[in-house]
């Protein structure tokens, strides 16, 4: 008789754990149905010399980042710092996408807050952005030396995750 | 130069949310139609409980653009949700399909009731064996007949 009358307190407690579980993930975070999958082989104006187009062709062979960012974007400034440090590291090229910006609002804001990026291409459309699945700037993608994404980061790049998430699959990659 | 460039994107930006707001109502309803009818079934990856049809999120507006220029490519329904879903995944789906990894999706409930059913039945059967009235032995019988007799029958 016990033990049956402890059979709902169980069924509560099977409940809160579920309930715990489901209230420390961000249901905005999506998973990138392009991890492990070639990333879109996209051409683009860079936002410096707009006649050049920038392919991503050109990137095979090596390790980089593609990060999206906005001059519009607010969580953009919350990475900046990170990024511009990660930069002085040298570590591995980063791409800046300028996903449906103002080239010369582009500009400026590099200009205010520092370039952090081997080179920023543009996307005024936001073609190349759903190419990729973007759906909130920022996001990143680490691709490999074939051009396959390996890693998507959604939302800005914050210490933990380069500490322990990019730089250890970086390091792997680059081998 | 500056300010005619500015001028020049000033007036693009007005043009082009006007060409925008009017596409919508005036451009080739048909395509206007399976555009709709596609993107009811398709989340807003924004405001994720909203359709990409009702959505006025920056990125619904783009997607919606991108789904006009597939259907006018001629893509069937299929390969505009391959489209959707090769960038986006299963989650833009308002009905996922049915796979090892959705099936505690789809059929989850209809596990849960049938437990239920099963509970149910269990409890009833054994509150009808329960309400049976219990057997006298001899002695209880002796007892019962006994006060019975003394007392008298309302009419």
């Amino acid at each position: 008789m016990k033990t049956k009358a402890l059979i709902p307190l169980g069924l509560f407690a099977v409940l809160v754990v579920f309930l715990a579980i489901g209230l420390t993930r961000d249901p905005r975070e999506i998973p990138s149905p392009l991890i492990g999958k070639p990333a879109p082989l996209f051409t683009a104006p860079r936002l410096q010399l707009p006649d050049q187009q920038f392919s991503a062709k050109d990137m095979l062979g090596k390790v980089w980042i593609l990060n999206t960012w906005a001059s519009w974007c607010v969580a953009c400034r919350q990475e900046h710092p990170i990024l511009m440090e990660f930069a002085k590291t040298k570590t591995l090229p980063v791409i800046g996408l300028d996903y449906k910006d103002q080239n010369a609002e582009g500009l400026k804001w590099l200009a205010r807050f520092g370039d952090p990026y081997d080179l920023s291409i543009t996307d005024r459309d936001g073609r190349i952005g759903i190419d990729f699945g973007v759906y909130g700037v920022p996001e990143s993608f680490l691709i490999d030396k074939a051009g396959v994404i390996r890693y998507k980061q959604i939302g800005p790049v914050t210490e933990e995750a380069l500490r322990d998430k990019i730089l250890p699959l970086v390091a792997e990659l680059q081998k | 130069m500056k300010y005619w460039l500015a001028l020049i994107l000033a007036l693009q930006c007005a043009l082009s949310t006007y060409a925008g707001e009017a596409i919508a109502l005036a451009e080739d309803p048909v395509v206007e139609q399976r555009m709709i009818a596609i993107s009811e079934e398709l989340r807003c990856l924004v405001c994720q409980n909203e359709s990409l049809a009702g959505s006025r999120a920056d990125l619904a507006m783009d997607l919606r653009r991108e789904l006009r220029t597939l259907i006018k490519a001629n893509k069937t329904d299929a390969e505009i949700m391959e489209y959707m879903v090769s960038r986006y995944g299963d989650f833009v789906r308002y009905r996922p399909p049915v796979k090892p990894l959705t099936w505690m999706l789809w059929f989850g409930p209809f596990l849960l009731l049938i437990g239920a059913i099963v509970v149910l039945v269990r409890l009833v059967r054994r509150n009808q064996r329960s309400a049976a009235p219990p057997a006298l032995d001899a002695n209880q019988r002796k007892l019962a007949q006994s006060l019975l007799k003394d007392t008298e029958l309302p009419s």
